[in-house]
């Protein structure tokens, strides 16, 4: 649940007044014109930017900065793939707020780990740099990194962007599982055409809130319209 | 051919080519994964006028004063690229460049005029491991166990704050202590190099052994401990063919760390020039 949340960076305001109650398992599409604040909103609720007012809740309590219940996955250009690092080491860095600085590193976080990659279907290519997937398993080995981390919230940007059709429906399928097993699933999204398909519930907003509800509600010519008015 | 093995300063030569190829090899896979070689060089030139005035004000040269001139003339530079960044036009690498250089220069320049003479400026420059005193020995010993220590016992931090440090900022990491830490290590890992190397060819040292790992495997922290011990192999076998050949101790360590590098970017079995090479012309 989250409360009259805003965002502001500096002194100008980048998003204001969202508020939406949701429960796991849906899968809630955040749509909106570029520079609506859908990145935005998905990083605050991440705790990857400060939040100027508002509350988050989850479970019940208040998520004051961060909770490892939730996990962002970046868009995909926001990610350093040069970055010499395995499927696999970065699976494992899902078990780091497990293990804060002191805890070793066992073999129930090794069983995590193998867990989430086959959740995945990417445990052969453990070995592989980042680098050298496809669009498709670059996304499946963030996903995995969520998994492993056993977060309940999965914040993605702009998942589809970049994946060829049949990444795209297997990604689909993926979200569609994992919300079928109890996660939340919030995603920003710029294909209006398939969103329905895709989320059962949308936000759509642009700098705030515009409407929220169940997908084919919310996305009415009208209210599309108003959106994405110039 | 067992000569060199009987003389004590050879001795002692090996066993700091030992001790600062290792620490330098090591943290070399920060360096790598941070990817700033070049700032890094521009760090290592900064610290020759550092080491002036540490020698200018106190009047002698110990590797405490080099390390405390350093340090000072490091974060001089490095914050003051910032500041002319942040209050300017010019961007930041520009201002490092600029500062660095000048910064270098003025080392030139004031070197000669202390005491110690111009074949100190060549020590400085270049380095001359086989001048290493017991005390040089135990200060690189306890700086490469520090940066062991620290490096392991923060590893998982350190790495998640250079792969997505917003990531690690919102886990509660404090991104800002590792990144000075990152940055106090690496000024520590310069000063023992300098022995070793000097300020000039200090970079290859602390560049060259992860950069080489890195072609050779996938797996993270090989690029720390692979980049240790090939550091460390590296300058050892250096010292020997140094004093086989009568080539300068501090150029052949990096010569022979370059050399491997560029074996490995030519013959490495997966990200190999030659088999990148093989396999374009397999598939056209």
């Amino acid at each position: 649940m989250i409360e009259n949340l805003s965002v502001s960076y500096g002194a100008v305001p980048a998003l204001e007044n969202i508020a939406l109650a949701t429960s796991c398992g849906n899968r809630v599409a955040l749509i909106g014109p570029n520079g609506a604040g859908k990145s935005t909103l998905l990083k605050a609720i991440a705790g990857l930017v400060p939040r100027r007012s508002g509350t988050i809740q989850w479970r019940g309590t208040a998520v004051n900065k961060w909770s490892r219940e939730f996990a962002y996955l970046p868009q995909r250009e926001e990610v350093d793939w040069s970055f010499p690092i395995t499927v696999r080491g970065l699976v494992e860095m899902g078990r780091y707020p497990h293990l804060g600085l002191w805890k070793r590193y066992r073999a129930a976080d090794d069983q995590a780990v193998d867990r989430a990659l086959e959740t995945l279907a990417i445990a052969d290519l453990h070995d592989r740099q980042i680098c050298e997937l496809s669009g498709g398993q670059q996304q499946r080995a963030f996903l995995a990194r969520a998994l492993s981390q056993e977060a309940h919230v999965l914040l993605f940007d702009e998942p589809f962007t970049g994946l060829d059709h049949n990444a795209s429906e297997s990604l689909a399928a993926l979200l569609s599982d994992l919300s079928e097993e109890g996660r939340l699933i919030i995603s920003s999204h710029h294909d209006l055409d398939s969103a329905p398909a895709l989320f059962n519930q949308t936000l759509l907003l642009n700098r705030s809130q515009l409407s929220f509800g169940p997908t084919t509600e919310v996305l009415t010519p009208d209210s599309i319209q108003q959106a994405f008015a110039v | 051919m067992l000569a060199p093995f009987q003389d004590p300063f050879f001795q002692r030569a090996l066993l700091a080519g030992l001790l600062i190829g290792f620490t330098n090899g090591f943290f070399s896979g920060f360096v790598v994964l941070r990817r700033t070689a070049l700032s890094v060089s521009a760090l290592s030139h900064t610290m020759l006028p550092g080491i002036a005035l540490g020698i200018l004000v106190t009047g002698a040269l110990t590797q405490a004063n080099a390390f405390i001139g350093a340090l000072a003339a490091a974060l001089f530079v490095g914050l003051g690229s910032v500041v002319v960044s942040r209050s300017s036009r010019v961007a930041q690498g520009t201002a490092l460049a600029i500062l660095y250089t000048s910064a270098f220069a003025l080392g030139v320049a004031l070197l000669p005029l202390l005491e110690t003479g111009n074949r100190e400026l060549e020590h400085w420059l270049f380095g001359d491991i086989r001048l290493v005193s017991s005390a040089d020995l135990w200060l690189a010993f306890g700086i490469g166990c520090l940066i062991l220590l620290l490096s392991n016992i923060f590893f998982r931090p350190l790495l998640l704050t250079l792969f997505e440090s917003d990531v690690a900022a919102a886990q509660g990491v404090p991104v800002r202590a590792m990144n000075y830490l990152l940055f106090g290590l690496l000024i520590l890992a310069l000063v023992t190099s300098l022995q070793a190397v000097g300020c000039v060819l200090s970079v290859g040292l602390l560049v060259a052994p992860a950069a080489t790992i890195s072609l050779l495997t996938n797996r993270t922290p090989l690029l720390f401990w692979g980049g240790g011990i090939l550091g460390a192999l590296g300058s050892v076998s250096a010292l020997l063919l140094a004093y086989w050949t009568n080539v300068s101790a501090g150029p052949a360590i990096v010569i022979v760390l370059g050399a491997l590098f560029l074996f490995a970017f030519l013959l490495s079995p997966k990200y190999g020039f030659l088999t990148k090479l093989r396999q374009s012309s397999s598939n056209s």
